[in-house]
């Protein structure tokens, strides 16, 4: 507590960062249980709990003050990340053994709030895709399953999969690609896909979009994030559809497919794990597109995202210092 | 009047508390029972007290002189008699003590003889010495000596730029002085202009301030001052910086460590300005100033104030509420917590805020920084503060150097904005001092080493020049001797014992013609008081004899120590 | 088999090669040893350690022949500089080399001063101006507070005293850091 200037401070904390974080989400997730379920809502009520357990519990042992720790809210922000990154209908372990991972390991071992480098969901998104890769990857149809079989799912074991789950677009497209060497156009016409992405998924996208708009609007974020990665991944899908029709769906359906709206304007933008100048931020997205992109369209995952985001959260402290903005004074040199 | 005004970065907008203070003239302060002056008042060098116990002074009377050019004169604030110099607790956070000259007003004010200053009679540089001499410093609050900054830079003076815009919030002493006094601060701007040979005067005030726009506006046509323009500029803190309003008004950016007569522009306060005038046109030196009294108060409002005025005097006059816990010298964002309610009010005081918590309350605790860059974005010097708050804290001085740490100007933005609360300035000045404390060790140690190893040389180039002597003289003398040998018939032993001997009793006749020879030196033609002084120490030195021939042995058997 | 291993030679060869050319080329010619254990050192030649003055002292160490916990002006800190540099393990002051103590700088009495030069001839840099049968006087900036101009006095006329705080040298303290809960 210091006793020194400044004296006046603006009313502003963490608490209220983080809350309009939440806020932004809140579209998505409507839209995601309208067109999916209460999956979804399951498994953020049971990320939350687990985030809030874990977290108690080591600000405990970490003996540090709990509750104007949990207080500031960047817990449930990881929780609620965690939750729509993974899918809505995965069994209750699933999403608990990420969020503990992500609060225990990925944030805590680091030392905290502001200390980890890299971004605790995609962490736990990372981690568990790697150990239960076919569990990672079932997700539901658009209004195929009713709420009885998602909880059946999600806390009774059941897992009939194939007979009620289904791929996600992006994942189909690129199995559609490759194994049955179908042209991008029939594909897109196929059950599962929407007017321009995925059916369902595209609003989801949508409302990660308005989200997204509200925080930058609300000066929670800037627009170097959001627009250097959309367009970067735009341009090259761009190019690559040009190039190859047959092959790249086209900047749209990627867009609005996967983990990119959540990703440029919710996960690549935490400052904790992000670049923090003006022109590094640039970079880092950038960085993060042409990297989505790459595993997108050449790797074995289904979505590029979160791999594409720890693997530039390890150049944050390269492009940081490398990318220092110019003093006051020290721009020209006179 | 639509000048092209230019951005800094960064910047807050607090609420500015003004128009409180604001809403009554300037009013003056009754006589205090006693004025404490403190002799340092300013950056430079300590003036050295030209008054003793017991003396009277008029007001006005210079009662410090400047030691040396970097420094500045004080003088008494009233008519009076010294009561006492002595260290007191000072306007600082630190709470330490300074040498003050404490005056007990005799209630007269008498005034020494005022001569105004004539410009056209004296040279510039003997003008900068008389503003030396009484005692004008920058009254912003940075009190640099302004007679320092009134030179022409080599490349000509451009512009100079008067510093209305007073972007701190509650503070309004340069508001009132503009509305009232305009025109002595205009006439100010006019001899600081002549003095830096400068092409235009720029007076930059914050748009928040209308009345004294229009105030220095009808002043400046008033004296028809065709190079002189009056430019209102957005009201954004900290537009008052001396490098943001630069910035702001010229588009010029002077970094830190370079001066801003480098780049052809200087910058005044307007109090400055003011008191400038009242030197050279009424031959006053500066006693006073314009206080502003906020914050936990009934009535805020601006004083005139004598320097050495307890603060609690002058803030009594504003009726301080209950609740107080303490008074801030300066601003909310820049100020310092002082030490006590009673220090006094000095050049640099331009508001006593008077703070309770509930006006400033304590700031939440502390906690992990999310590196969210609202610091940065706040930044008006354009640093990182994150990135020097991570290496301050770790106490990584090397690195937050290279992160420019010295061009943090202190105030305050970064801390106002941080989310987590941070205090950020905090961890700033804690890092710029200590760095400076391990400068200073460091030049400490250098110039011992450096003595050390020269002592050591010149100890050793002494012994080697005694032995090379030796051996000149020892081959000189046995030359001697073989030669007297070889002239005298050789074979006789006793016969060069007997030169031998002739050689000492020669050695030994010229050392007691040495010994006669020597004489105290300097101590011929001394006045009487001298010789006396001489005859005093002898007599001294008589007296503790006995005791010094006892313990002149000691030091032998003392010293395994230096072995 | 046999190309896989002529690879991992190859590229063994060719990367060492590269290494050592950087090594050679971009060498960066560091401190002896013996400056940058002199550089943490206090400079005060008070001679305390054993050794007589600091770079003495210094080679000492350098030489694995004296400790580093034998510099009382140095204090703890001196000691975990050198413990870092030397990685070696951090060890308390040596009581037998004295004790530490806030920097003092010598007086002189000039009352009492006799004028034998003895303290001048002490003083390790020079710090003591006077001469013979004239009253001695310390140049306090200069002054490292070795107390090597102690003993020597004939007539105990200089003593230490301490170097107060003031503006110039106040120092903000380390911002308070956050509270913990009482573990």
């Amino acid at each position: 507590m210091s006793l020194n200037s400044p004296y006046l401070r603006k009313p502003t904390s963490v608490t209220r960062v983080m809350a309009e974080v939440l806020l932004a989400l809140v579209p998505a997730i409507a839209v995601y249980a309208w067109f999916f379920g209460v999956g979804i809502l399951v498994q953020i009520a049971l990320a939350t709990a687990t985030a809030i357990a874990f977290e108690a519990g080591f600000l405990k042992l970490r003996g540090r003050p709990i509750g104007r720790s949990l207080a500031d809210l960047s817990a449930i922000v990881t929780a609620w990340l965690i939750a729509l990154a993974f899918p809505s209908i995965g069994p209750w372990w699933l999403v608990v053994a990420g969020t503990a991972f992500a609060i225990v390991v990925a944030k805590h071992l680091y030392g905290g709030l502001g200390q980890n480098p890299f971004n605790p969901a995609m962490v736990a998104y990372a981690v568990m895709i790697v150990a239960f890769p076919a569990l990672m990857s079932q997700w539901p149809g658009a209004g195929r399953l009713d709420a009885a079989a998602q909880l059946d799912l999600i806390f009774g074991g059941a897992r009939a999969v194939d007979a009620v789950t289904a791929a996600t677009p992006l994942d189909s497209l690129r199995t559609g690609l490759r194994a049955e060497g179908s042209s991008v156009n029939a594909l897109l016409q196929g059950d599962g896909f929407g007017l321009f992405a995925g059916r369902g998924w595209e609003w989801i996208a949508v409302a990660f979009l308005i989200g997204g708009l509200y925080l930058l609007a609300r000066r929670i974020i800037t627009w170097h994030i959001p627009v250097a990665y959309l367009g970067s991944l735009a341009a090259l899908e761009t190019i690559a559809s040009i190039a190859a029709p047959q092959s790249y769906p086209g900047p749209v359906f990627s867009l609005f497919s996967g983990a990119a709206m959540i990703g440029a304007f919710f996960i690549l933008t935490d400052p904790v794990s992000g670049a923090t100048t003006p022109r590094g931020k640039l970079i880092y997205a950038a960085g993060a597109a042409l990297m989505t992109w790459i595993i997108r369209h050449f790797g074995s995952f289904p979505d590029g995202v979160a791999f594409a985001t720890l693997l530039m959260n390890l150049c944050v402290p390269l492009i940081d210092m490398k990318t220092q903005p110019p003093v006051f004074g020290h721009k020209t040199k006179n | 009047m639509q000048r092209k005004l230019f951005k800094f970065n960064g910047g807050v907008k607090p609420a500015t508390y003004k128009t409180d203070s604001t809403r009554e003239p300037i009013k003056a302060v009754p006589l205090p029972a006693q004025l404490i002056v403190p002799l340092h008042q300013h950056v430079g060098g300590t003036p050295y007290p030209l008054v003793e116990t017991g003396d009277v002074v008029l007001k006005g009377q210079r009662i410090g002189a400047a030691d040396g050019n970097v420094s500045s004169a004080v003088h008494a604030p009233t008519s009076g008699r010294v009561v006492a110099v002595e260290p007191r607790v000072m306007a600082h956070p630190s709470g330490l003590t300074t040498l003050s000259v404490v005056i007990e007003p005799d209630g007269e004010e008498r005034w020494i003889d005022c001569e105004p200053i004539s410009l056209r009679a004296m040279s510039p540089d003997q003008v900068r010495d008389e503003l030396r001499d009484a005692g004008v410093v920058g009254l912003g609050g940075a009190v640099f000596p302004s007679h320092l900054k009134l030179k022409p830079a080599n490349g000509g003076t451009d512009t100079l730029v008067i510093n209305g815009a007073e972007c701190e919030p509650f503070i309004t002493c340069d508001d009132l002085l503009m509305r009232e006094r305009a025109e002595q601060i205009i006439r100010g701007a006019e001899i600081m202009q002549q003095l830096l040979q400068a092409r235009r005067v720029l007076i930059g005030i914050e748009d928040n301030k209308p009345e004294a726009i229009a105030a220095m506006q009808h002043a400046v046509s008033a004296r028809a001052a065709g190079s002189m323009e009056v430019v209102a500029v957005p009201t954004r803190y900290p537009a008052g910086g001396a490098k943001q309003l630069i910035r702001v008004l010229t588009g010029i950016e002077v970094p830190h460590g370079r001066r801003s007569t480098d780049y052809g522009v200087q910058c005044f306060n307007t109090g400055t300005a003011y008191a400038i005038a009242d030197v050279i046109d009424r031959g006053r030196p500066l006693v006073s100033r314009i206080v502003t009294v906020a914050g936990n108060v009934e009535r805020p409002g601006n004083y005139e104030v004598l320097f050495g005025t307890p603060m609690n005097h002058v803030a009594a006059l504003a009726g301080i509420k209950p609740g107080t816990d303490r008074f801030i010298m300066g601003g909310p964002m820049m100020g310092f917590r002082m030490p006590a309610y009673d220090v006094p009010v000095v050049k640099a005081t331009n508001c006593i805020l008077v703070g309770s918590p509930e006006l400033f309350p304590p700031p939440e605790p502390e906690i992990g920084c999310i590196r969210c860059g609202e610091c940065a974005r706040a930044c008006p010097a354009d640093l990182q503060p994150f990135e020097l708050y991570w290496y301050s804290r770790a106490k990584n001085f090397g690195k937050a150097q290279e992160y420019h740490l010295f061009d943090c100007i202190e105030c305050g933005c970064c801390a106002y904005v941080c989310p987590s609360h941070i205090p950020l300035v905090d961890y700033f000045r804690f890092s710029k001092s200590e760095i400076w404390a391990r400068e200073r060790q460091k030049h400490a140690a250098d110039v011992a080493r450096d003595r050390f190893e020269f002592r050591n040389e010149r100890i050793e180039r002494e012994k080697r020049e005694k032995a090379e002597k030796l051996a000149a003289k020892t081959a000189a003398s046995r030359a001697a001797a073989s030669m007297a040998a070889a002239a005298a018939p050789a074979g006789t032993s006793d016969h060069s014992e007997d030169s031998k001997k002739a050689l000492i009793a020669a050695a030994m006749a010229r050392a007691k013609a040495q010994r006669e020879a020597i004489a105290p030196q300097n101590t011929e033609a001394l006045p009487p008081d001298q010789q006396a002084q001489i005859v005093n120490a002898d007599a001294h030195r008589a007296a503790i004899a006995p005791a010094d021939g006892n313990i002149a042995a000691q030091p032998t058997e003392k010293s395994p120590a230096e072995g | 088999m046999l190309s896989a291993l002529l690879v991992m030679a190859g590229l063994a060869i060719a990367i060492g090669a590269a290494l050592g050319f950087a090594a050679v080329k971009f060498r960066v010619e560091g401190d002896p040893l013996v400056d940058k254990i002199d550089a943490i050192l206090p400079q005060t030649q008070c001679g305390q350690c054993g050794f007589p003055g600091c770079k003495p002292y210094a080679t000492a160490i350098a030489s694995g022949e004296a400790d580093i916990n034998q510099c009382p002006p140095g204090g703890e800190e001196g000691i975990r500089k050198l413990a870092d540099l030397l990685g070696r393990e951090f060890k308390p002051l040596n009581a037998e080399n004295g004790v530490e103590k806030p920097k003092s700088v010598a007086v002189i009495d000039e009352n009492t001063c006799i004028g034998c030069t003895l303290c001048i001839q002490a003083c390790p840099v020079d710090a003591i101006v006077g001469a013979a049968k004239q009253m001695h006087t310390v140049i306090d900036q200069l002054c490292t507070g070795c107390e090597l101009c102690l003993a020597p006095c004939p007539v105990d006329c200089i003593t230490m005293e301490p170097v107060g705080e003031t503006v110039d040298t106040w120092k903000w303290h380390y911002p308070v850091i956050p509270i913990r809960t009482a573990a």
